[in-house]
């Protein structure tokens, strides 16, 4: 059976969670592959969130937000653009590949701009394959 | 001798800080000779561990780990202990969360050996040699503890009941840790003890205004005013996610926090936490700014991870 990613999406809910919302209602097919999980705002999104979602046998995590000046809560966004590059340089540190964490921009109105985050992003760690992280765990325990 | 409290101390992988810490509860370490026995403590104490092994299961009331879980070695004394006593207290950052030691999760067990004993510029070059689990010699087979492929925290390895966090904890904590064993006065099993709930910022005595940040500066490069957080002034301190306990001896000193003390209740992730409350200080909405701004934020995951990779959520590396 060929591999198929687990995504965790976390979408905030003004724009991003309407935009995929406005990929639904426009009928756009896109990849089944990301599981989204509302929140008010990118800001509620502690990067122990996607470190959790990653030892919990996510395969990649999908943040979108909305675009920077739009955010409803006027600044939240910027929490979220500024602790990015840090979990990014904790993620490389720890051996996670790049392309499993991802931080987009999707306004309401841009539903088709979802549908093609999720393919690319679907088709990316695809080819990456499964993530890591528990196999080795497990193969910790059996070491010892 | 039975009315006696029974104790073990045992070190893992550790740098021997928190066996001294112990000692520098000065002539207190004589009140606890005085109302138990010390049945081993390798560093201070004769005590073979087969004297460990004759021992009847549950037969101590108190053993202190410190250290990290790096080999079997390390495994089978914490496993043996646990057999033989009642409580089982992971003592200092080590034990409880992998500490320093712990940093070598983020590289391989090959790569420790090649630079331990083949690239290092101090030892003897070509003969290659590294510590085998097994080796014969005359005819006779001689075994070393097998060295893991990454380092434990204590609680990965045995059921611990106490935690008590620092490097090392500080001797009032060690005391109050045990005149509640002497006492028979024990937390809940699992507790953090000698140390709060509370983060470290809520003790620590410098003004605290709005942080904003340009840019961040390593400790040595800035001379800090000493009334004023540290993390306003572009130092990073760990004391935001850090749980107090410690006497805020580091900021109070002049030194940014270290994060010895482990995450503050309610935070799963030191690092995470700080990697959170760091960025969001930065004073940017530029995202090449931001970028140039955490540039100077050198080796962030050490600082992030100081003394808990192996407890973190993602506990090692995964690069092949």
């Amino acid at each position: 059976m060929s591999f198929e990613p687990k995504i965790v999406g976390f979408l905030c809910n003004w724009c991003s969670y309407t935009g995929a919302d406005l990929a639904g209602t426009s009928r756009i097919h896109y990849a089944p592959n990301v599981r989204i999980i509302r929140v008010m705002c990118t800001a509620r999104i502690d990067p122990t969130f996607v470190l959790k979602a990653l030892t919990d046998g996510a395969d990649g995590v999908l943040i979108c937000g909305c675009h920077p000046g739009d955010c409803h809560y006027s600044e939240g966004n910027y929490k979220m653009m500024r602790r990015y590059p840090l979990l990014k340089s904790i993620l490389a540190e720890f051996g996670i590949e790049p392309a499993r964490v991802r931080l987009e921009w999707v306004s309401a109105s841009e539903g088709q701009r979802f549908a093609d985050i999720v393919n690319d992003m679907t088709q990316r760690v695809r080819e990456l394959g499964p993530s890591p992280v528990r196999t080795a765990l497990v193969q910790d325990m059996a070491e010892r | 001798m039975a009315d006696k409290l029974q104790i073990a101390l045992y070190w893992g992988a550790a740098c021997g800080g928190c066996d001294v810490s112990v000692l520098d509860t000065n002539e207190f370490i004589l009140d606890v000779a005085a109302v138990a026995d010390i049945r081993l403590w390798p560093i201070a104490v004769d005590g073979k561990y087969k004297d460990l092994e004759a021992m009847e299961d549950g037969e101590l009331d108190l053993a202190i780990f410190n250290g990290a879980v790096r080999n079997s070695e390390n495994e089978h004394i914490a496993k043996l202990l646990r057999r033989k006593s009642k409580l089982m207290l992971a003592y200092g950052a080590c034990a409880y969360m992998g500490g320093i030691p712990g940093l070598a999760n983020l590289t391989t067990r090959e790569k420790i050996f090649e630079t331990a004993y083949l690239k290092n510029p101090s030892i003897e070059w070509g003969n290659g040699v590294v510590p085998q689990p097994e080796s014969g010699i005359n005819g006779k087979t001689i075994d070393l503890p097998r060295f893991y492929r990454r380092v434990y925290r204590l609680s990965s390895v045995v059921d611990v009941d106490y935690f008590l966090p620092g490097c090392p904890p500080q001797p009032d904590q060690v005391k109050g840790a045990l005149l509640a064993v002497v006492k028979g006065e024990l937390p809940p099993k699992g507790s953090v003890v000698g140390a709060f709930e509370h983060a470290l910022c809520e003790d620590c005595p410098r003004t605290k205004n709005e942080k904003k940040i340009k840019q961040f500066y390593r400790p040595w490069q800035v001379a800090c005013d000493p009334d004023t957080c540290l993390l306003e002034q572009g130092v990073l301190c760990a004391g935001v996610a850090t749980r107090s306990g410690c006497g805020v001896r580091c900021p109070k000193s002049g030194i940014p926090c270290r994060g010895c003390y482990g995450p503050a209740a309610g935070v799963v992730d030191q690092g995470a936490k700080l990697a959170s409350a760091i960025a969001s200080i930065v004073d940017s909405k530029d995202p090449e700014e931001i970028e140039g701004i955490l540039a100077g934020l050198p080796d962030f995951i050490s600082f992030a991870y100081r003394y808990g990779v192996p407890a973190s959520l993602l506990q090692r590396s995964y690069r092949q």
